[in-house]
């Protein structure tokens, strides 16, 4: 268990550092969808609340997981709808006309 | 579900496509060409790892799950659709929705395993609900202030920043306390309560300037309780997905705290609008006014012309009419771009969002850093809707509140146009002398119909230009 949690502290450092890499270039113009998107990817915490409704363990795990759930699941849905549709409209220039 | 052996390494296995679609889903957001590949990566992803989620055996019942899925979609779709206005709210309530996901998770995990909760276990798991109620009640109160259900005006009392602090220490005393000594169970309510009030008072002091930097600390935090539900529930993919959230809050925070000039433990403990007290004593200096005839004028002579958008371009909806002006000035020959602010806005590239939206190129939309050297050659700097971004007293002025935040030098340019209702003070409260420059014109009116009058002005009687 002890050595479990440690693995994880690893993950999340690693995790951290690549997001820090990555995120630091996206360029400001995508910040808004950039937000947008890690919502949505954030929500796969729906994971933990499928779990926690389905093994139906107490009453009160099933009705708090339910609930996460249908939280979770309007952020992935909700969010990567708006992410591509933000994303859709970002047109560059056309070739100069002469 | 009839066992058969395997399904665990399946399921392990689609959780570790998913982290590595996860990466490369942020990774391809760094440009717009690659973007939306980056939303489908994000996609398969997500549907993998709900896929290989109720595959696993200890499910023993499909019911609720499939229900609340249903309704989840059902909700989400309308919160997909809303109007790009209203994305500022729509994001802060995601937030919301996120972090109420976590925080019940995290408190059905640890009845589940009270009073027996490892120390270890324990400090992860109130770290997830303190975080997780604060964001919870602190985005609540962002959406509703930016959807203007509640007052958009900073309440401040004295003391605040002592009082919230205070709240806040004493759910991480409790917190603390409950790791030492887990059989005290009912003293989790606090944990969760204690927070879930610091939430709301966090917002109060909190005024429409200050808003991207909330939003992005909001972020943090929800990424970072994702995360710390990773830990709780030993979920790797939860990890890497709350740490890369976090870290894209993180970097978003420290980006409007240095465009706001605050400093980042400022802007970390929630002390924002406090320290803006508006000075009153304004005393009525002359300006230079034009009507729209006298500004289409003067664009259709230029040769290169800068448009800085803010909030007040936003409210008038007059993103538009603005587009309509982009393609009379540029048929002419005319250079035109768009100078965004960091914190132009009410969230972190909101401009840039609804300025996409009017079909503007996104080329022509600069960065604050790539287009100020471009303002001692630049004929007209139009500004609608943006104040204090626009102030050269933070270059200049060291008694200034604003002194030292970063700002767009319009003040270089030939001539500058400030587009704006009337002459009260923007959200700082402090004056702009931009306005009494001799080579400032101001425009007074509402964003969208003097914009539309320039543009029927040029379209109507300014084909000599």
């Amino acid at each position: 268990m002890k050595m479990d949690l440690f693995t994880s502290a690893y993950v999340f450092l690693l995790a951290a550092f690549v997001g820090l890499e990555v995120i630091r270039r996206v360029s400001p113009l995508l910040h808004t969808p950039l937000m947008s998107l890690t919502n949505a990817l954030d929500a796969i915490a729906v994971v933990g609340a499928i779990l926690l409704a389905g093994e139906h363990k107490t009453t009160l795990s099933t009705v708090l997981g339910t609930i996460a759930i249908v939280a979770a699941t309007s952020n992935v849905v909700g969010g990567f709808f708006i992410t591509d549709r933000m994303l859709k409209m970002f047109k560059a220039s056309r070739a100069p006309k002469t | 579900m009839t066992p058969f052996p395997g399904t665990d390494t399946i399921i392990e296995l689609t959780y570790l496509i998913a982290t590595a679609l996860f990466v490369m889903s942020l990774k391809w957001m760094s440009s717009p060409t690659t973007a939306r590949h980056g939303v489908w990566a994000g996609e398969l992803g997500m549907l993998l790892a709900i896929v290989g989620t109720l595959l696993n055996r200890s499910i023993v019942d499909y019911k609720w799950v499939a229900i609340a899925l249903v309704l989840g979609t059902i909700i989400g779709v309308p919160l997909g659709k809303v109007h790009m206005t209203a994305v500022p709210q729509r994001t802060a309530l995601s937030h919301a929705f996120g972090a109420c996901c976590v925080t019940l998770v995290g408190t059905a995990e640890f009845y589940l395993r009270a009073p027996a909760v490892p120390k270890f276990m324990m400090s992860v798991l109130s770290m997830e609900v303190i975080l997780g109620s604060l964001t919870f009640t602190g985005s609540l109160m962002a959406a509703g202030k930016l959807q203007e259900i509640l007052p958009q005006r900073p309440i401040i009392f004295k003391g605040q920043n002592y009082v919230n602090l205070g709240m806040l220490l004493v759910a991480i005393g409790l917190a603390v306390f409950l790791v030492l000594h887990p059989d005290r169970t009912y003293l989790f309510p606090l944990i969760l309560a204690i927070p879930l009030l610091f939430g709301v008072m966090m917002i109060i002091p909190i005024g429409g300037a200050d808003m991207p930097t909330v939003i992005s600390l909001l972020n943090a935090y929800a990424g970072l309780s994702a995360s710390a539900m990773g830990f709780v529930l030993d979920s790797k993919l939860l990890i890497v997905a709350g740490a890369l959230d976090g870290a894209s809050g993180l970097i978003l925070s420290v980006n409007m705290s240095k465009a706001m000039n605050r400093s980042f433990a400022n802007v970390l403990f929630g002390g924002f609008g406090v320290e803006q007290v508006a000075k009153g004593a304004q005393e009525a200096r002359p300006v230079r006014t034009a009507s729209p005839e006298e500004a289409a004028e003067i664009l259709s002579v230029a040769s290169k012309v800068v448009i800085v958008p803010g909030y007040g371009m936003a409210v008038a909806q007059a993103q538009h009419k603005v587009r309509e002006l982009y393609d009379n000035l540029t048929k002419r020959g005319i250079d035109v771009k768009f100078a965004i602010h960091p914190v132009a806005g009410r969230m972190p590239g909101h401009m840039n969002v609804l300025l996409a939206e009017a079909d503007i190129p996104y080329d022509k939309l600069l960065d604050m850093d790539e287009i100020n050297g471009e303002f001692p050659q630049t004929d007209v700097a139009l500004i609608i809707g943006a104040n204090d971004v626009t102030n050269p007293a933070a270059r200049t002025d060291s008694t200034s509140p604003i002194f030292g935040m970063p700002i767009l030098d319009v003040d270089k340019a030939h001539t500058v146009m400030v587009i704006k209702r009337s002459m009260a003070a923007g959200f700082a409260g402090i004056d702009n002398p931009l306005y009494y420059l001799d080579k400032t014109l101001m425009l007074f009116g509402d964003a969208k119909g003097f914009v539309g009058s320039i543009v029927r002005e040029l379209s109507g009687g300014g084909t000599h230009g």
